[in-house]
């Protein structure tokens, strides 16, 4: 464990802008949502309807939760924060984690402070003490700031141990999957999958009945997250909970890193093939992809099968008859069926998104590691070189979702016997793509510029996440709710199928990426 | 003999920074050019600049009768570049990146690729991540050498190695010029470029600081001589042309300017010459003086 505080010191220095900054956002999040409700309901009654239709939408429960006490306001304006914030600080604290092991391995940089006077132990317990001390700083101004925005006081404590409690345990997920994985890319893409797995877990087990598995939210760290009950019965004791897990996953982490070398992962190296087969850039950027984009579309696949075979019982697990009355009403049984479907490829499409953004990344780290100097001295021209990889980003997004559309849409057609339903869930995935390209065309177009601004393709998707969550809290204007390319897209199945959004998306796509194309030929290769 | 790259006048800043401030440099066909110059010089920002990678802000460069910035395509598959730090794909064997960046210039020569291999002790069948960083390096230097390309784009293709393939190196320059290639070698390694090459330009500070063939460049300088005499050297400090004057009782160590040489030898037979050592300056004393570093 020697120099671990220095490893400390030297992480809290590199990160004095970026925990600040995640921090604010958090913050404003809770705070704004806290804010932007407070005032919307003048009656206990008016809560109450308005969490009963909320409990009672499955497609919102999966997504958000449930609200465990219709009476309170505050479980009412907390639940969207609780569950997207939950996310996001998952993601923010693998990154920080991943950030401060295994790329400081992967780039030699641990080597030259390994030669100091640093334990084996030390870069990881630096990590993961940094990241816990980011979590409770956060948890602990999110409760003073829900508290001054008028929620109650048990409650808004209850809040920030809640999110606290879902960093601190992908924070330890993180280090494991550091110690798994040999480069930053894998680890975070490991700890992302777990994410995704326990995301999936809380949403089965949220719309559950009550005598069907409700259970799987407790295997589920974001699970936990939601059983602490914010404002809905304060339940404390789920923290012991989350800091046996965060202790025993953290200890995990640290019995790996004694069994293995530095550089390597569980795995060892075996050698390869003595001659190769890439034929060119097309070819290179597919093998440095295949990889990671069959473990995306694996995620994908079980996604689309779990979704499929849960949303055709949703129907019957209505809690509240009035909905389910208004629902019929709307448009008979499968109404409810296609809005489920509709609101989970929306979840998709974000994702679908963020693997698109994860290739095009690619770029910037291939020219900034000096490795596209080798390919452009070669007769290889930059648009090309770029091609590669963005036609990868392009053709991985689509099929991540075909193949999530036609897994959903053959177990559904298998439960129902009815195998039209196939085309419509397949049309439902289908339409997150123009959205993702979009994005996809943004980072390019960035990244055109300057390699570093690829990034802005990272924060273009939390921005328009951001727009689609908050925008109506807030009453924004349309026209800002209209940059999100999500915000345009037909909500199929359930709603009427219009085409004209989707060309626009893909003109904006297509103008994009040309720009980028036509902006890297004309700047310098870092 | 044509020119296989004409600079002149190349100008290019970082933001605040200049990198080149006027430098020229022209290589002949055939001929294994050296390109020295202290760290910071400009030498890796005038490859990058030959490669289409950056831009030139002012000045013109021709490279095999084309324009870098424009002609990539083409021009890269006439010639072949070694970078002086080399990254790998951490999951591609050394082989597979050989023969990529093989089929990216137009094909590889498979006989010489295996006789490379063989006399670089070279394992291609590991992972890019396995590698050091000299081994990273023969990755890149064989799938050079191992093309069927005109020019050779070399920086400093030698920092990692060790002094055994270092000679390799050497003797596959020396082949590659039998064969007619032109080579373009960046170095600090003044043994080296006195070793293999024809014609040397030295650049400081983003400006050409001398250029010629080593012969024409020592003309400019002075030969270092090393005697024991039969008496002491008295009087010869006072000699025209002659510098860094050491005598130890009958032991003589000096530099004597190349035209003031006769007179020196004259003196120095009149003393009665027990042994004595003459020989042109390394690349070293060279670059001593024009960096004005005082020994």
């Amino acid at each position: 464990m020697n120099g671990t505080v220095e490893l400390i010191r030297l992480a809290l220095r590199r990160d004095r802008v970026l925990i600040p900054a995640w921090l604010s956002v958090f913050v404003l999040l809770a705070v704004g949502s806290a804010v932007a409700t407070r005032d919307m309901f003048s009656s206990t009654a008016a809560v109450v309807a308005a969490a009963e239709s909320m409990n009672g939408t499955p497609a919102l429960v999966a997504v958000y939760g449930r609200i465990y006490d219709p009476t309170s306001i505050g479980a009412l304006a907390m639940l969207k924060a609780l569950a997207t914030g939950a996310m996001f600080l998952a993601v923010f604290s693998i990154v920080l984690v991943v950030r401060h092991t295994r790329s400081e391995e992967e780039t030699g940089r641990r080597e030259l402070v390994g030669a100091g006077v640093v334990g084996r132990h030390a870069p990881l317990a630096a990590a993961l003490v940094v990241a816990a001390g980011t979590n409770v700083v956060l948890g602990l101004v999110t409760s003073l700031g829900l508290i001054g925005a008028g929620l109650p006081v048990d409650g808004s404590f209850v809040f920030g141990l809640a999110w606290m409690s879902v960093g601190l345990a992908f924070a330890a997920i993180a280090g494991i999957a550091a110690q798994i994985a040999t480069n930053t890319r894998g680890a975070v893409g490991l700890a992302v999958a777990v994410l995704g797995v326990v995301f999936l877990l809380r949403a089965i087990g949220d719309t559950a009945e009550v005598a069907g598995p409700r259970w799987l939210s407790w295997l589920s760290p974001l699970g936990w997250g939601q059983q602490f009950r914010p404002y809905a019965g304060d339940r404390w004791w789920v923290l012991l909970i989350t800091i046996g897990f965060a202790v025993a996953a953290a200890a995990g982490a640290h019995l790996l890193v004694a069994r293995r070398d530095l550089n390597a992962g569980l795995l060892p190296d075996r050698p390869g093939p003595a001659t190769g087969t890439l034929r060119g850039v097309f070819g290179l950027a597919w093998r440095l992809q295949r990889g990671s984009l069959l473990g995306w579309a694996i995620g994908f696949v079980v996604y689309g099968v779990l979704v499929g075979s849960v949303a055709g019982s949703i129907g019957d697990m209505l809690s509240s008859p009035q909905a389910e009355e208004m629902f019929k009403k709307l448009g008979g049984d499968n109404v409810l069926t296609d809005a489920v479907f509709a609101a989970m490829f929306g979840f998709l499409g974000v994702i679908a998104s963020a693997y698109g953004l994860q290739v095009v990344s690619r770029l910037r780290h291939e020219e900034e590691d000096l490795r596209a100097e080798l390919l452009l001295a070669g007769s290889v021209t930059r648009a090309r070189w770029a091609a590669s990889h963005v036609v990868v980003a392009l053709g991985g997004v689509a099929v991540l979702l075909v193949g999530a559309g036609l897994a959903a849409g053959t177990v559904h057609a298998a439960q129902t016997g009815d195998v039209s339903v196939v085309g419509k869930i397949l049309a439902g995935a289908l339409v997150q793509i123009p959205a993702a390209w979009v994005l996809v065309g943004l980072a390019v177009a960035a990244y055109g510029v300057a390699p570093r601004l690829v990034v802005a393709g990272w924060s273009a998707l939390v921005v328009f996440l951001l727009l689609g969550e908050l925008g109506p809290l807030f009453g924004f204007d349309q026209w800002l709710m209209d940059l999100s390319p999500w915000a345009h897209l037909p909500k199929v199945p359930g709603s009427a199928f219009t085409a004209t959004p989707l060309l626009w998306l893909l003109v904006v796509a297509a103008a994009a990426l040309a720009a980028g194309l036509v902006s890297l030929r004309r700047r310098d290769i870092a | 003999m044509t020119a296989v790259i004409s600079v002149s006048g190349l100008r290019k800043a970082f933001g605040r920074t200049t990198a080149l401030d006027g430098l020229d440099l022209t290589v002949r066909a055939g001929e294994v050019h050296g390109f020295l110059g202290p760290n910071g010089a400009g030498k890796t920002t005038t490859l990058r600049i030959l490669l289409g990678l950056l831009r030139a802000d002012a000045g013109s460069v021709t490279l095999l009768g084309g324009d870098p910035w424009r002609d990539i395509a083409t021009l890269h598959r006439r010639l072949a570049y070694v970078p002086g730090d080399v990254t790998l794909w951490p999951n591609l064997t050394g082989g597979e990146i050989i023969d990529l960046l093989g089929r990216l210039r137009g094909g590889l020569d498979r006989n010489r690729l295996a006789t490379l291999i063989e006399r670089f002790e070279f394992d291609p069948a590991k992972k890019g991540r396995a590698y050091s960083s000299g081994n990273r390096q023969k990755v890149a230097l064989m799938a050079a050498l191992a093309s069927r390309a005109e020019l050779l784009i070399l920086d400093e293709p030698t920092a990692g190695l060790d002094p055994l393939m270092q000679a390799v190196f050497e003797d596959c320059l020396a082949e590659e010029r039998r064969e007619g290639r032109t080579v373009l070698l960046s170095s600090h390694i003044l043994a080296e470029v006195e070793k293999v090459c024809d014609r040397v330009t030295i650049i400081r500070q983003g400006r050409t600081a001398e250029t010629g063939s080593l012969a024409e460049l020592r003309h400019l300088t002075r030969t270092s001589i090393t005697a024991e005499l039969a008496q002491p050297p008295n009087g010869l400090k006072a000699l025209p042309g002659v510098h860094e004057y050491h005598a130890e009782g009958t032991l003589l160590h000096c530099q004597a300017d190349t035209d003031q040489l006769d007179g020196v030898l004259r003196q120095l037979s009149a003393l009665g010459v027990r042994n004595l050592v003459c020989r042109p300056p390394t690349l070293e004393e060279l670059f001593l003086r024009h960096y004005d570093v005082t020994s």
